[in-house]
């Protein structure tokens, strides 16, 4: 009897093993050995071959370190932009309790179906000097606004492009709570906004993080924006390493950067995935 | 009893959802100190009921009259009552002192008296000890014990529960039922509570009110309920009973299935038709020349406490209860004793049936 369910025990293995190969086989060929390659390229020197932190310090040189750090401003402006669009929407949304929630989803990934590099070229021509902005405000009399090829307008591109990504899991936590919950604090003596404050920010903790890390990461790390919108004379970290690559030919310093760059937007997942864990529990008091 | 202090009042409380009616003039008080049981199916209008004294639903007609306030449209939040809802509603992201603590921070009370509170709140009901545990990690029971010592710390004058032992299992429910009464009676509080469980309603409450189809069926307390049920739907739905169209031939004489009961109703008048109800328990089976009616047993089922057996006599099948074993196929003899049979009148129509009843 115990032999029989040890052979079964092992079959099973033996099927779990094919089954999930395909996929193992896939992380190894398209996850694990570019980022070997990445750290391999970044650690070592372009002539030599020889191990060196030159590359990983290319970031510190003033010029580098100027667009690291307008890159992650404009980010980190983008994402905050991005939730407090996504979340008084999110909880709209919630609140009008459509029975279809796939259509609520299709509503906000449609424009996403769309090719992302058209999107963003069509908030060029709204934006241009002679776009559509500036047609509409010249017709009314006004002067003309000059949006195109500054930081505002790699923002905007950013809020545009990303604020899905912020929508979609604020709004599946905030659906998840139950209204028993909300009842209770308003049967317990909360009024609306010492519910949202108490009870429903807390609990959609979870989405935020995922939408602050999902709009963060492809923003700072994006060159396509910078490059429509910004006008090329905007330099973010993104397209900094994108140079390194095809203009320099030089993989080792856009491998060093990319590490560097990597590792930054671990620690900014770690410090926010920990004060979640941490304050779990414990409150907003 | 007329005397005593009406709590709440609900006059005249009309409800509709999408053009249908699921309360219906709804009239009912609730006295001071009383646990008042709204039972009935599901989609009878009782969590309706409950929700619109909760201020969770506004009436579309009538007002609610709570301490000779008319609080309507008075918000949850402004309502000196709490509720225990059926899935606890904790939050899940408090600990469980913070749950509890949660009324009281709300009314900005002293950091003292919610730490006495949360103490004196959790050896009520029995968990000592649980404040810094989160709810994830109690069991469906203890959950609800939480949801309920977070309404009470705050000194409501009711506590509204809305099934609040639907989820837990059946030992569970009936500890639960004790632990209840015991809270009722050391708070000295009113109870309002919802249940479609017969038998939770009849060991809780002081005074049932039986709903259907958005109309109150009859209020009384549990023995009056169970033993003299004003219709067809109140005796079908409390207990199990034997429920017979019948005539009455005269006062305490009636005829069931052809045969002639001594019963103990009066004033129905000569030869009306009416329902009798006649509980199986009540039902005797004796010597078939001894019974009033012969019949033949058709099935029998042991239920621990007692035999269940229904026996086929007259053209109606006859629910019987007994500790004594009638063997299948046995010739029997049914006898009833007058003041077992149950009188009830025939509703002419459905909306007869759901006559609103005041004591």
């Amino acid at each position: 009897m115990s032999k029989r369910e040890g052979s079964l025990a092992k079959q099973n293995r033996v099927r779990q093993l094919l089954l999930s190969s395909p996929y193992v086989l896939w992380s190894i060929g398209f996850i694990i050995l570019p980022l070997l390659m990445i750290v391999y390229y970044g650690l070592t020197s372009r002539d030599g071959g020889g191990f060196t932190m030159d590359n990983l310090k290319l970031i510190w040189e003033p010029t580098h370190r100027t667009t690291l750090f307008l890159s992650i401003k404009l980010s980190v402006i983008s994402t905050i932009i991005c939730l407090l669009i996504a979340y008084p929407l999110a909880l709209a949304l919630r609140a009008l309790r459509l029975k279809s929630n796939g259509f609520v989803i299709l509503l906000f990934m449609l424009p996403m179906w769309m090719n992302f590099l058209l999107r963003t070229i069509a908030w060029q021509n709204i934006l241009e000097k002679n776009g559509v902005i500036n047609m509409l405000l010249g017709a009314v009399g006004l002067p003309k606004l000059n949006i195109i090829n500054t930081p505002t307008a790699i923002v905007l591109g950013m809020v545009y492009d990303f604020l899905p990504f912020m929508i979609i899991p604020i709004y599946n936590v905030l659906s998840k709570i139950s209204d028993d919950v909300i009842q209770a604090a308003s049967d317990l003596g909360a009024n609306y906004f010492q519910i949202l404050i108490r009870v429903i920010l807390p609990l959609s903790k979870p989405g935020i993080v995922s939408g602050l890390t999902m709009v963060f990461v492809p923003s700072l790390t994006t060159f396509v924006i910078s490059d429509i919108l910004g006008g090329g004379n905007i330099l973010l970290i993104g397209k900094v390493i994108e140079q390194k690559f095809k203009m320099a030919n030089d993989w080792n310093a856009g491998c060093g950067l990319s590490l560097v760059l990597m590792v930054f937007i671990f620690i900014c997942m770690a410090i926010v995935q920990k004060y979640d864990k941490d304050s779990e529990g414990t409150g907003v008091w | 009893m007329a005397q005593e202090n009406k709590l709440i009042t609900l006059e005249h409380i009309t409800k509709k959802y999408d053009g249908h009616v699921v309360l219906d003039d709804l009239n009912l008080y609730i006295r001071e100190n009383e646990f008042l049981t709204l039972l009935g199916p599901s989609g009878c209008g009782k969590t309706t009921t409950l929700r619109i004294i909760g201020g969770f639903e506004t009436p579309d007609t009538g007002r609610v009259i709570f301490d000779g306030q008319d609080i309507t449209n008075l918000p949850p939040n402004k309502r000196q009552l709490n509720t225990v809802f059926q899935k606890y509603a904790l939050f899940t992201h408090m600990t469980i002192a913070e749950n509890i603590a949660f009324g009281l921070k709300i009314k900005k009370k002293s950091k003292q008296y919610i730490q006495d509170k949360i103490e004196y709140a959790l050896k009520l009901v029995n968990l000592d000890g649980y404040g810094k545990r989160m709810p994830d990690s109690l069991s469906g029971g203890q959950q609800q014990r939480i949801a309920i010592a977070r309404a009470i710390v705050n000194e409501p004058k009711v506590l509204l529960l809305d099934e609040p032992l639907g989820a837990l299992d059946l030992k569970l429910r009936q500890d639960m039922q004790y632990e209840l009464i015991r809270l009722k009676n050391e708070l000295g509080i009113t109870f309002v509570y919802v249940t479609h469980d017969q038998e939770e309603a009849l060991t809780m409450s002081d005074t049932i009110m039986v709903m259907n189809q958005g109309y109150i069926q009859q209020i009384g307390s549990p023995e009056k309920i169970y033993n003299e049920p004003e219709n067809a739907f109140v005796a079908d739905f409390i207990g199990e009973s034997n429920i017979i169209g019948a005539t009455m031939i005269e006062d305490r004489l009636v005829e069931i299935l052809g045969a002639k009961f001594a019963c103990v109703d009066e004033g129905f008048g000569r030869n009306r038709p009416v329902d009798v109800v006649i509980r199986p328990e009540d039902v005797d089976l004796v010597e078939p020349e001894e019974g009033t009616i012969r019949g033949v047993v058709t099935s029998l089922i042991f239920k621990g406490v007692h035999y269940e057996m229904e026996v086929e006599a007259n053209g109606f099948t006859w629910l019987v209860h007994s500790t004594d074993l009638s063997p299948v196929g046995k010739q029997v003899g049914i006898k009833v004793d007058p003041f077992d049979i149950q009188i009830m009148n025939k509703p002419e129509s459905e909306d007869e049936e759901a006559v609103g009843i005041n004591e």
